[in-house]
């Protein structure tokens, strides 16, 4: 239907106004067209009420078919944007899809405006025969559906009470992506034998870089270019994005543009100066996969619990397979009981966990702790800091947090000292 | 109501007898398999030895894409620079945002990190060139694609050997009077590639 803006319910029409509503209202209804197309019906006068039902307020058609749908205007779950990122809502997600609006950001020189019918991604380097596919091109390759999701290496903050998921640790979210195999595109060019590594370059101001390991892209990268049922957001890397399942954010590069075979790492500032840390005496390198991690979204902060039954959910992942089980204390560590995961538990997915809860009113503390199939567990800060030192920067940190119940219910952060 | 339902079932009888026969008869010829079939989670079609998608790259196209330094020195350019040049280059197009000479001020929240420290990684304050790099050539790789930041790849390829030695100089590695080109600039040995170690953790139940 084409928009008419100049247009509205005063504007004169051939059809006279008070013949069409009389008409309307003698089929007993009463639609006005606004400007934007769309028909509403307006409360109709006191005194064409027939019904004894001693209802307040009128039932009503609500508005029609649309376009495009929209939230309710009850919920305005948002993204806390600062000037290099924006942080998903955890606290706000109900299941395990992060809708693409809300899925978190992490960019270096901003969100480009690319134009997909002029976008092509070039494979070179060590490779039999040096390729450029178009988007169509790469859509025509067999494609392949995945959920997984996405973490920026540097999550965790910490340092005051009132924190919620989001603050903490709201650079995480999943998607079902759709897209081509990289293996597929590999087998295409031809990989030469002592390529173990390959560049990803994006096509944003900073030119991103990353040096991924050839064996990756044989095993589950992805090159995708749907993100939940529709095209890639700009945001997460439109029109393609490199996808390396449960390897940390910042390598699996957005807007690609270039991919280089070698026999060597690039050594990109990415993966030196950036995404790196300190243990002990030590710069630790190359950390790709992200560890087993949980959080209780429900209740956290700034929510607050009544006393009765209550369920403890939350959200456990891990870049190393799948979630094997999550144990929750509602105790403040003393003793652990097995939340129930939701099924289907995938790979390299965020999976949600529940536990019921009866809260007596009384102080306490709840926490979560996720173990995943290599028999990895959780760490507590303290473990992180025992092994890595107090000096370990930002990066690969994933210890159990913990909410501190208060008698009025109320749920704060226990942020814990590096010291 | 009843009557109504009764009236369309006397209308259709015919039809939904008609329906029932071919159905049951449908089961008895074995016109429809009952046998459950498997779904298939590979491609029930081989693939083709090439999808024919796609086509050759021109060494040219190559070429102009191809930007990137590796740490053997692969992919630098002609030129050269020195840190008496590159000094200008720094005061004009880099310490608006990463200050005066690159190094940390007092009471000063610098728009961009910190780029000059003394080559002390133990103790140190924030992570720089001199303390943390552990490659030169991600300097001019660096540089040369994101930088400036709001006017990447403005610079020419001496601009960058210039700020990439005045950088190399203020960090205490080189002499000031170094001159950075293709050959130099691989063989600077970074104070802090000592330190660096690959991630070795595999998961299991260690916290490493």
């Amino acid at each position: 239907m084409k928009q008419n803006h100049q247009q509205n319910s005063n504007t004169p029409t051939k059809l006279s106004r008070r013949k069409v509503l009389g008409g309307m209202a003698a089929a007993g209804i009463l639609y006005i067209q606004t400007s934007l197309g769309k028909t509403i019906q307006p409360v109709l006068p006191a005194s064409w009420r027939k019904s004894d039902t001693p209802a307040d307020d009128l039932i009503t058609p609500g508005p029609g078919p649309s376009k495009l749908g929209g939230r309710s205007p009850y919920e305005k779950p948002v993204r806390l944007p600062s000037d290099i990122s924006s942080r998903t809502p955890l606290q706000d997600l109900l299941g395990t899809i992060t809708p693409s609006d809300l899925h978190y950001e992490r960019h270096h020189a901003g969100v480009p405006n690319i134009d997909p019918e002029k976008h092509e991604l070039l494979i070179h380097g060590m490779v039999n025969k040096p390729m450029k596919f178009t988007l169509r091109d790469l859509k025509r390759f067999p494609s392949v559906t995945r959920t997984c999701f996405l973490e920026c290496s540097g999550n965790f903050r910490s340092g005051k009470e009132t924190m919620t998921a989001q603050e903490i640790c709201g650079l995480t979210s999943q998607s079902e992506w759709t897209g081509v195999m990289l293996s597929t595109l590999f087998r295409e060019v031809g990989i030469k034998p002592k390529a173990n590594w390959f560049l990803a370059e994006g096509a944003d101001a900073a030119y991103l870089t990353r040096s991924i390991p050839t064996s990756k892209g044989w095993d589950d990268a992805m090159i995708v270019y749907g993100q939940n049922g529709e095209a890639i957001r700009p945001e997460q890397g439109y029109p393609i994005r490199l996808l390396l399942p449960g390897w940390e954010g910042n390598m699996n590069v957005k807007w690609l543009r270039r991919i280089e075979l070698s026999d060597q790492p690039f050594m990109t500032r990415e993966e030196t100066s950036k995404y790196t840390y300190a243990v002990k005496d030590k710069i630790r390198q190359f950390s790709f996969e992200m560890d087993a991690r949980s959080i209780i979204t429900s209740p956290s902060y700034p929510a607050k619990v009544e006393p009765g039954w209550n369920e403890i959910r939350g959200l456990a992942w891990t870049g190393r397979g799948k979630v094997t089980k999550v144990e929750v204390t509602i105790d403040a560590g003393r003793t652990w009981q097995l939340a129930q995961l939701q099924e289907p538990v995938l790979s390299k997915a965020h999976t949600y966990f529940r536990l019921l809860w009866y809260w007596d009113g009384s102080v306490t503390e709840i926490a979560s702790r996720v173990t995943d199939e290599t028999g990895y567990t959780q760490p507590t800060l303290k473990q992180l800091v025992d092994y890595r030192g107090a000096d370990m920067g930002g990066y690969h940190l994933n210890p159990i947090t913990s909410w501190l119940i208060k008698r009025d219910g109320s749920v704060l952060f226990k942020p814990e000292s590096r010291k | 109501m009843h009557s109504c339902i009764a009236g369309i079932k006397m209308t259709w009888l015919p039809v939904v007898a008609g329906l029932l026969w071919v159905f049951v008869t449908g089961f008895i010829e074995d016109t429809y398999s009952t046998e459950p079939v498997a779904t298939p989670l590979t491609d029930t079609v081989p693939w083709p030895t090439t999808f024919n998608l796609g086509r050759a790259a021109t060494a040219a196209e190559i070429k102009s894409w191809d930007i990137d330094v590796s740490p053997n020195g692969r992919g630098l350019p002609a030129g050269q620079g020195t840190a008496i040049t590159g000094k200008i280059v720094y005061q004009t197009k880099c310490a608006a945002c990463h200050g005066k000479t690159g190094e940390a001020e007092a009471g000063v929240k610098l728009p961009a990190p910190v780029l000059v420290s003394d080559t002390v990684f133990v103790g140190r304050k924030t992570n720089t060139i001199g303390n943390y790099w552990p490659y030169a050539t991600t300097i001019f790789d660096y540089v040369r694609r994101a930088m400036p930041y709001h006017a990447p790849q403005s610079l020419t390829n001496n601009e960058v050997y210039a700020v990439t030695a005045y950088l190399l100089n203020a960090n205490r590695i080189v002499k000031a009077d170094a001159v950075i080109n293709a050959n130099t600039l691989p063989r600077v040995v970074m104070p802090a590639r000592k330190y660096y170690v690959d991630d070795d953790r595999k998961g299991g139940a260690e916290v490493k």
